[in-house]
């Protein structure tokens, strides 16, 4: 068992980015394992999407061509089976919303252990060392397993695969048992849309948790009448209610690039570092010189936003 | 209709810790509610509420400690609580989900409910994981990371959303019984009222042993083997001193990039 397999994620037609970052991650396991790297795509336009995938170091990529969205008992059937056939030592699945409805069942039924969201991988063959965060980001830490594994990789901590390579292209027939088939997918919605589109502005000012009542969201609002910005903010303030959605930033809201991004209150959770990372300047206004915001800031004040900000719009006025 | 509710107690840190060994240590954490199961006790004590369900049972896999929390999920309107812990769980330092799901499969098997809600993840471990795998382990179907659930179980299915990324949502049929892991914002969790503490103080709160439960031993799968803070990817520029300073080095940066003028 020195092989890895990778599964690629996609939706309504498109490869997400997480499926070449998921080769570049394979491929290191592979190269640690001494063996072959293959990726398979399920459901949906696997021809095309196994084209694509062809990149550099991918050895083999199996396409199943049953179902045409996601259905996580046609993804953990095709996976079980293909498993059975080339025994991967490690079988990586994408930390997405999909990946993490699937990995853990997938895991039980190959009775293996599963660590998820992970941001570094090693292995000498038995054991997988794997780098992964707690505590919200505040810490990080290595943990071992023995063994064959499934591993979730977290998005956006790999690079792509790049170039073409010469990867064999199999289809895989797999047999699905329909009655196994316990839930139904009848279709999308966008949420996020409405008359404001935080993505267009150049300078946001964004809130978080530290604001702590609704009513404190003045202070924010003046400070952005005062910049001529937009307000945005973490998913907290848009469960309260106190945002609408679409002023969210992060992996289930926006993705945004302002030229200035000033986080206020916001610790910088990996799901909204997503949305904002690529912002060209990133200021941290926070009281806890520990919050992981602090390690993709450029500039950053470790002081009570309750002092800071009315001071900042003051300058402005 | 009754519904099994997984809560966690999860360890909070303070702004300014110290890391002992593969630890935090102990002086500077702090326990709490895990924020994604507050939401899912919320769901299921309105389900009852709207005569849907008819019992809402908690679990919580943990220590003594914990009941702190657990009484939390009874004040705002659980019906009754199991606890499982043995000492044979104190000596595994992190509990990864399959250990989790298997403890958390025996009282399924016991309890028989027609659906489980947990949370997304737990706010410390973040594993995303102990949800679906527990509903592999009973046979349950499931639906992971759900934002919405219809008052309404026609043919025995339960009509949900799941939050995918980017703003879009999947609209699904999952049959029951199920399990899904609810996300925030689904509802609004209510505080318990001094009623419902008070109340919670009387609802039955039982302990659980792994021979109580069937089970011989566990043993995680995963072993903790370092804990560091991370570094910083940037070359940050702390601004010192009051507030005014501050706020005017700020504005300075602002004024140079062409803000507000
Ligand atoms: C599947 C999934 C998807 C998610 N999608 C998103 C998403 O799209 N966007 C998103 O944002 N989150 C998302 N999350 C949630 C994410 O994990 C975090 O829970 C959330 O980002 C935390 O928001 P926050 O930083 O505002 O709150 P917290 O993490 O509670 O941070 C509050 C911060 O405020 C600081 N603070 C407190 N008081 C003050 C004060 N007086 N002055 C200055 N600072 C203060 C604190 O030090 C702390 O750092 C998602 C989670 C999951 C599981
Ligand atoms: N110790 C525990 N006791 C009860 N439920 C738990 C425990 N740990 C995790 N869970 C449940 O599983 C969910 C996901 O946890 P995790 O997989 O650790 O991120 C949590 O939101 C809880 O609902």
């Amino acid at each position: 068992m020195t092989d890895v397999l990778a599964i690629a994620d996609h939706r309504r037609g498109k490869l997400r980015d997480v499926s070449y970052e998921i080769a570049t991650a394979g491929r290191g396991l592979a190269d640690d394992l001494g063996g072959d790297l293959h990726l398979v795509v399920i459901s949906g336009t696997v021809d095309d999407f196994a084209a694509k995938l062809d990149r550099d170091g991918v050895d083999v990529v199996h396409t199943v061509s049953d179902g045409e969205e996601y259905n996580h008992d046609i993804y953990i059937q095709a996976i079980e089976q293909l498993t059975a056939d080339i025994d991967p030592q490690y079988v990586l699945v994408p930390n997405s919303v999909n990946g993490l409805d699937y990995a853990p069942a997938l895991a039980g039924r190959l009775e293996r252990p599963i660590v998820t969201d992970t941001i570094g991988l090693e292995s000498d063959g038995e054991t997988l060392v794997a780098t992964r965060e707690m505590y919200g980001g505040k810490v990080e830490t290595t943990v071992e397993l023995e063994g064959p594994a499934v591993v979730t990789i977290r998005g956006a901590e790999w690079p792509k695969a790049e170039g073409t390579g010469d990867a064999e292209i199999r289809s895989f027939d797999v047999e699905i048992d329909d009655a196994a088939l316990g839930s139904t997918v009848n279709g999308f919605e966008e949420v996020a849309g409405g008359d404001v589109d935080i993505a267009d502005a150049d300078v946001l000012v964004s809130v978080g948790r530290g604001i702590d009542e609704e009513e404190n969201l003045e202070i924010i609002h003046d400070l952005a009448d005062a910049l001529d910005a937009t307000v945005s903010s973490s998913r907290p303030i848009v469960d309260n209610g106190w945002l609408p959605k679409n002023r969210q930033v992060g992996q289930s809201g926006k993705v945004v690039t302002p030229d200035v991004y000033i986080a206020i209150g916001i610790s910088g959770a990996v799901q909204h570092v997503a949305g904002m990372k690529g912002s060209e300047t990133i200021v941290a206004i926070n009281t806890d010189p520990n919050a992981p915001i602090m390690d993709i800031a450029d500039y950053a004040i470790h002081d009570d936003l309750f002092d800071v900000v009315p001071a900042l719009t003051e300058q402005f006025q | 209709m009754k519904i099994l509710v997984t809560v966690s107690e999860v360890a909070t840190v303070e702004d300014a810790f110290e890391i002992d060994g593969t630890t935090i240590a102990d002086q500077y954490l702090g326990a709490d509610l895990n924020e994604w199961d507050d939401y899912a006790v919320e769901e299921a004590v309105q389900l009852q509420e709207a005569d849907l369900a008819d019992e809402v049972v908690t679990v919580t896999i943990g220590p003594e400690d914990a009941d702190q929390t657990i009484r939390q999920a009874l004040a705002k309107g659980a019906d009754r609580a199991l606890r499982v812990w043995d000492d044979d769980l104190a000596d595994v330092g992190l509990l990864d989900p399959g250990t989790k799901a298997d403890l958390l499969a025996a009282v399924v098997d016991d309890e028989q409910p027609d659906l489980v809600l947990s949370g997304v993840q737990t706010g410390d471990d973040s594993f995303g994981a102990t949800g679906v795998a527990l509903a592999d382990r009973v046979g349950y179907q499931w639906a992971a990371v759900v934002n919405h659930l219809e008052h309404e179980f026609a043919d025995d299915t339960a009509s949900v959303r799941r939050e995918l990324e980017g703003g879009v949502e999947e609209l699904t049929d999952v049959d029951l019984p199920a399990v899904l892991t609810i996300q925030t914002g689904i509802n609004e969790p209510r505080y318990a009222s001094l009623r419902g503490i008070r109340q919670a103080q009387r609802k039955p709160l039982e302990v659980q042993t792994l021979d109580d439960l069937g089970i011989e031993g566990v043993d995680s799968a995963l072993a903790l083997t370092e804990m560091y803070e991370p570094e910083s990817e940037t070359d940050v520029t702390v601004w010192e001193g009051g507030a005014d300073d501050t706020a005017g080095d700020l504005a300075s940066l602002l004024r140079e990039k062409g803000v507000a003028q």
